[in-house]
């Protein structure tokens, strides 16, 4: 079954590739951070799509889309389009290419993301485990 | 979307004089202190006062050049207020003086903290100018920044495309008296960044060339140099190949024996070109063991004999340890001297390390820590990687 990205259900279906993943539990054994990430609007659309993801030691604590006012004050936010994401989880763009090329934009401290690459690679490999649809070929 | 950034490169015998032909008022030249006391820093400050120039000199940059030392540096920058900033040495020099550069020009940054994601705006006060004295690092044209936190006692991999050289002058008469073990050294380094750049994840059509000729120009000519200091045409061919390899690994990146040799030269404190050349054969049975490589390539070019892509790793990976055997480079982290106790205490720190090295991703097949810990083994032993 295909998930529809961006969208809740996609969303849940990566806290469980995260939490599966015995290569993350290990590379990302240290790690205590959490993310903003923005998918810029695309098509029609006019807002971006906020989503925030709490990761801590190997694991994903939480993984929802941001609807209702801000709550969260994330260690790092990263944005790009639909179709920046969509290269980087079917393997066709290296997320640290990406960041170093501007299509990702980051704030936040990059020498904390740069220690942690290997657990960014295996992160990256749970967003491509899941089947997707994305939504701009809805 | 990828970049190819390289300075105006002035190269070959005599290429020094071109200082000569600057134009400016003042040059700040940031070197250390046992080429300034070897008279190099002369050297450099008699043509760029023949150029019209005022010269200061910062003759205090340490091996793995500390955040204080940049700082220092920069203060004295600021004071000299130069248009030109020359970095005089083999790459802790180097990078030294490109960090004293963004301080020079925006006094407001945290050196620790430079990123290729920030815009730093270098160029408006000064220029800078790199020149090696030695022939390995390539850091005379790439804009990697690595220095160290005293305080921490940690390696920082710090950088961006704006701390890239203006002109590097890279004149093989400053290598002539690099002793045999520096040179064999350096020289591996060389090699290592023709290797890993040509095969890293983000090999590109503009750099394949120059990995290629600086893996062929090592080759042949490396254990000349290492041989007869004095032969000058090894020399001229073994500065080229370094800076050569320096543009190709500079931008397409290094790769696996890099993390590796990162993380082992800051726990063993070995040499940084002894340390990757060590460990890059393992690195290349690794990774061909993967069946992704592209070796086959690389083994065509230098004529190794090879019948498929595993044929080429292997005769690469024989090659390599034939060259480094040739020029008494250590074929084991056992030949170091270094005790298996001791080797195996450090795994953990070893892999720690290694797994947090950018380039450690940037391999076509990427360890994980189980397979990290067997290649750190295999080379503590000597014995070829067949997983």
């Amino acid at each position: 079954m295909a998930y529809l990205f961006p969208s809740p259900e996609w969303f849940e279906q990566l806290k469980n590739e995260i939490n599966r993943s015995e290569a993350y539990a290990s590379s990302a054994k240290t790690w205590e951070g959490d993310f903003y990430f923005i998918i810029k609007p695309w098509g029609t659309r006019q807002e971006p799509v906020k989503v925030y993801l709490d990761l801590w030691h190997g694991k994903c604590r939480d993984a929802h889309e941001v609807t209702g006012p801000e709550t969260k004050k994330p260690e790092f936010v990263i944005t790009g389009t639909l179709d920046t994401y969509r290269q980087i989880f079917t393997g066709k763009l290296d997320p640290i290419q990406a960041l170093m090329t501007r299509k990702l934009e980051l704030q936040g401290n990059l020498g904390k993301i740069m220690k942690a690459v290997k657990a960014t690679l295996d992160l990256v490999k749970c967003c491509g485990q899941i089947e997707t649809q994305y939504a701009d070929q809805v | 979307m990828w970049f190819f950034n390289s300075p105006e490169v002035v190269y070959g015998e005599t290429a020094l004089d071109y200082l000569e032909q600057l134009s400016g008022r003042r040059a700040f030249i940031v070197t250390d202190p046992h080429l300034h006391e070897l008279g190099f820093t002369e050297r450099i400050a008699e043509r760029l006062r023949r150029a019209g120039l005022e010269v200061a000199v910062f003759p205090e940059v340490e091996p793995e050049p500390s955040l204080e030392t940049v700082r220092r540096g920069a203060a004295a920058i600021r004071a000299c207020e130069p248009d030109w900033i020359v970095g005089l040495g083999g790459g802790s020099a180097l990078d030294a003086a490109k960090a004293m550069w963004v301080l020079y020009e925006r006094p407001d940054v945290d050196p620790a903290s430079i990123n290729p994601l920030e815009r730093y705006g270098l160029g408006a006060r000064a220029r800078l100018i790199t020149i090696p004295t030695t022939a390995g690092t390539g850091a005379e044209v790439t804009w990697a920044v690595v220095l160290t936190d005293a305080a921490e006692g940690r390696k920082m991999a710090l950088g961006s495309r704006e701390t890239l050289a203006t002109l590097a002058i890279v004149d093989p008469a400053l290598t002539a008296d690099l002793p045999p073990r520096l040179t064999a050294d350096t020289g591996m380094d060389a090699l290592t960044h023709a290797i890993e750049g040509y095969t890293s994840n983000l090999h590109n059509d503009f750099c394949d060339g120059l990995c290629l000729k600086a893996a062929q120009l090592v080759f042949t000519y490396l254990p000349r140099a290492v041989a007869d200091g004095h032969d000058a045409e090894a020399r001229e061919k073994m500065a080229n190949a370094a800076t050569i390899a320096g543009l190709g690994f500079g931008n397409a990146m290094a790769a696996l024996a890099h993390a590796l040799g990162h993380s082992f030269g800051a726990v063993f404190h070995q040499p940084h070109g002894r340390a990757v050349g060590l460990y890059l054969p393992y690195t290349i049975e690794f990774i061909a063991n993967g069946g992704i490589s592209r070796y086959a390539d690389l083994a065509h070019f230098l004529r190794l004999p090879h019948t498929d892509e595993a044929g080429a790793a292997a005769a690469l990976a024989a090659a390599v340890r034939g060259l480094a055997r040739q020029i008494g480079q250590p074929l084991s982290v056992a030949m170091l001297g270094i005790s298996e106790a001791d080797h195996e205490a450090a795994l953990e720190r070893l892999c720690d390390f290694a797994e947090m090295d950018t380039q450690v991703v940037m391999a076509p097949r990427v360890p994980d820590r189980d397979e990290l810990a067997q290649l750190y083994r295999y080379a503590f032993r000597g014995q070829s990687v067949d997983f």
